[in-house]
């Protein structure tokens, strides 16, 4: 299951999908990295309940979120256990941890949810001068990774049918893999090349201005999205701080 | 390709033959414009489209390859269409009339909305032929652009471009191995010697008619029956040859698939028999081979394989055999020879199956010397396989399934792409290996293939269109 579904897999609306992709993305990027500023639990915490809040508000039913989000649900609980039992911090740094992960990535998780990679790319080009060059040929890699692994399938499978094949034997199947490895990459430049080609032919390399097929719009409610987001993590703190639970890093 | 003159008028429609390695693709590339002199070899004389480099001439050229996967950029169709579009900096206002346009011309069935990653082989190459078209080019290079397609599909883009044709007064320059076919989308023949220069030039009738046999001679495709085979190929078969393979009720999903790409199916190879598995792109046809083949197991169902084939592993599906033992019984051939090739010279790599079978020195070097003079590949032993031609690859790449001595040998798509003069070595070869006993499963859209070889055809139909019919 990929994180950037095509449009059609995901048919959700709300604010939040109607918002601005780059607004998104910043909005997404200020809650996460602002909130790893808060090493006590209670931060994140909150945080995560506003965001959950603001993904259901915004369009995104809660247990899709829970489909797309329970990798990063396990991972942080791998990471916050190990810190728990290892760490100096005792449980209670464990759970913090574990919270500052969730904290992080799940504003991230929550976009991307609602995120066509077509809108980004346009929106990057657009609004954030990302050069097209990189915007689009990006996109077009991402449609070719499917078929890089049905590709990396026939490689194995072509191998096998020529005699090669580990045997069990730990140090063959490393050197097999590496094989394998080197000729799907020759496979992916391939490919890749001739991708490059059918999009020179249709003037993509002429350094003349393009022009735009599908406009992004910036409106006051993508400003207000990016607002909202970087005050939500500075209030929660300051919540914290009159309270006395917080313990912000470095301090 | 060298010491080539050609002069295409305006408005002229020229089809380009030539054997593999003759250089049309090149030509083609060189005309659109792509070829960096700096980078792609040796350039000499000159090349020019309405009087200018073809680099500068690029706004009034389009180009279509043959390969529909790497053709599409963007996700939905419209955008696709959209993409030249806004590389050439058209106003928005006539963009997206402009997008419609193109759509309609070549019957792309959907709106613009579509996933360009859930059509046919047939539809993506008719997309991406509206890419080219709503850039109104003056000049049309076609590379092969039905080469991959089933018959349907081919017919439903040779429509497509004859449509364009109409519409507009754009130059063509098409290459296509299916002669007849393309005959109707041409008014002129140009054929390309292999050592560089033109072998015939002119009307298609007055071509063909003048040249036809120095051109099948050259391994150039040319209208009317393929090459046959020698009566003595063609053996009467024992009626009650025994089955070598046999696939009862197999199906097969893709890790990813949502659906099977084989569904209950059932197959049986007989020894000294030639089956073709016949079907539209899409009915599972490389995917029954790879499960006889032992190359994937199946998720229900089973393949068995008769005691004389399966040797020390008998009463085992094939796809437990251990890879050295499975090379040695069941030959598969893939339809790319270049994911199977293992190693950096062409006698390296026809020696390894044998000596992974277990062969002695002695032995190997035999078996070596015999498939390298067989196959003509005696000049190439020390080249690497990545740097021969198509032709060449793929008697290679036959050469090294044949080098274990399998009795089954399953081919996927093999005459795929091939001149005339390497499609006639391949059907010998097979006819050959069918003459000592062995038997040949072969995944083909090649109607003069099947014709020339097949003593059976199995027909395969996709499991979407049969689950569309039941519901």
């Amino acid at each position: 299951m990929s994180l950037l579904a095509p449009p059609s897999a995901l048919v959700v609306s709300g604010w939040l999908p109607a918002a601005n992709p780059t607004a998104r993305l910043l909005a997404a990027t200020a809650v996460g990295a602002l909130t790893l500023a808060a090493l006590d639990p209670l931060t994140p915490a909150l945080v995560i309940t506003a965001v959950v809040v603001a993904a259901r508000s915004g369009g995104i039913p809660l247990r899709l979120l829970a489909l797309r989000g329970w990798p990063l649900l396990l991972s942080a609980g791998g990471v916050g256990l190990s810190n728990a039992l290892l760490g100096i911090g005792g449980p209670q740094a464990g759970l913090a941890t574990a919270l500052r992960v969730v904290a992080a990535a799940l504003p991230g998780v929550a976009v991307l949810l609602v995120t066509d990679p077509t809108d980004l790319a346009d929106s990057l080009v657009q609004q954030a001068h990302v050069p097209p060059r990189f915007a689009y040929g990006a996109l077009a890699a991402l449609r070719l990774l499917p078929l890089l692994a049905a590709e990396w399938r026939t490689i194995a499978a072509a191998r096998r049918a020529r005699g090669l094949e580990s045997g069990g034997n730990p140090i063959a199947a490393l050197r097999l893999f590496a094989g394998q490895v080197f000729a799907l990459l020759v496979a992916a430049i391939r490919r890749g090349t001739r991708l490059a080609t059918a999009m020179d032919a249709r003037g993509f390399d002429s350094a003349a201005e393009r022009t735009v097929a599908r406009p992004q719009l910036v409106r006051g409610s993508d400003r207000l999205l990016v607002l909202g987001a970087t005050a939500l993590p500075l209030l929660v703190m300051a919540l914290g701080g009159w309270l006395g639970t917080l313990h912000l890093l470095g301090r | 390709m060298r010491d080539l003159d050609l002069v295409v008028e305006p408005g002229e429609r020229v089809l380009l033959l030539g054997a593999s390695g003759a250089g049309k693709s090149t030509l083609l590339a060189g005309l659109a414009g792509l070829l960096d002199p700096a980078a792609s070899g040796t350039a000499a004389g000159s090349l020019s489209v309405d009087g200018v480099d073809p680099r500068q001439a690029r706004v009034r050229t389009g180009m279509l390859a043959q390969d529909p996967e790497t053709q599409l950029v963007m996700a939905r169709a419209g955008d696709d269409v959209a993409f030249g579009l806004e590389n050439r900096a058209v106003p928005r206002p006539q963009l997206w009339p402009r997008v419609d346009d193109a759509l309609r011309a070549v019957g792309f069935p959907y709106g613009g909305e579509h996933s360009t990653s859930a059509l046919s082989g047939g539809e993506q190459q008719r997309l991406a032929l509206a890419g080219v078209l709503a850039l109104r080019p003056s000049l049309l290079l076609l590379d092969e652009p039905s080469a991959n397609l089933d018959p349907d599909g081919a017919a439903l883009v040779r429509a497509a471009v004859a449509a364009v044709q109409q519409a507009s007064a754009a130059t063509t320059v098409l290459v296509e191995h299916r002669v007849s076919e393309a005959l109707p989308l041409v008014d002129r023949v140009v054929a390309l010697a292999p050592g560089g220069g033109v072998l015939a030039d002119g009307p298609p009738e007055q071509v063909f008619t003048r040249a036809g046999a120095a051109l099948a001679a050259a391994g150039v495709w040319v209208p009317g029956p393929a090459p046959a085979l020698p009566p003595a190929d063609r053996p009467d078969r024992p009626a009650a040859a025994e089955t070598l393979l046999r696939a009862e009720d197999v199906a097969y999903t893709p890790p990813g698939a949502s659906q099977p790409t084989v569904q209950r199916a059932d197959a049986a190879l007989a020894a000294g028999e030639v089956l073709a598995l016949v079907g539209p792109n899409g009915a599972g046809k490389s995917t029954l081979l790879a499960l006889l083949g032992g190359l994937l197991a199946p998720e229900r169902g089973r393949v068995r394989a008769a005691a004389s084939l399966a040797g020390t592993d008998a009463g085992r599906p094939p796809h437990r055999w251990p890879a050295a033992a499975l090379a040695a019984r069941i030959g598969t051939v893939f339809q790319n020879p270049e994911h199977q090739f293992l190693t950096g010279r062409v006698r390296d790599e026809l020696a390894l199956g044998p000596r992974r079978a277990g062969m002695g020195r002695p032995g190997v070097e035999r078996v070596v010397g015999e498939l390298l003079e067989r196959l003509r590949l005696t000049p190439l032993a020390t080249a690497n396989p990545f740097t021969l031609s198509g032709g060449e690859k793929r008697r290679l790449s036959v050469a090294t399934a044949l080098a274990t001595a399998p009795r089954v040998l399953l081919l996927d798509e093999p005459t795929f792409g091939q001149d005339r003069a390497t499609w006639g070595e391949l059907v010998e070869l097979l006819a050959t290996h069918r003459a000592g006993g062995g038997s040949v499963g072969a995944a083909t859209h090649d109607e003069a293939f099947v014709a020339a070889l097949a003593d059976r055809a199995l027909r395969l139909h996709p499991v979407a269109l049969a689950a569309d019919a039941a519901g």
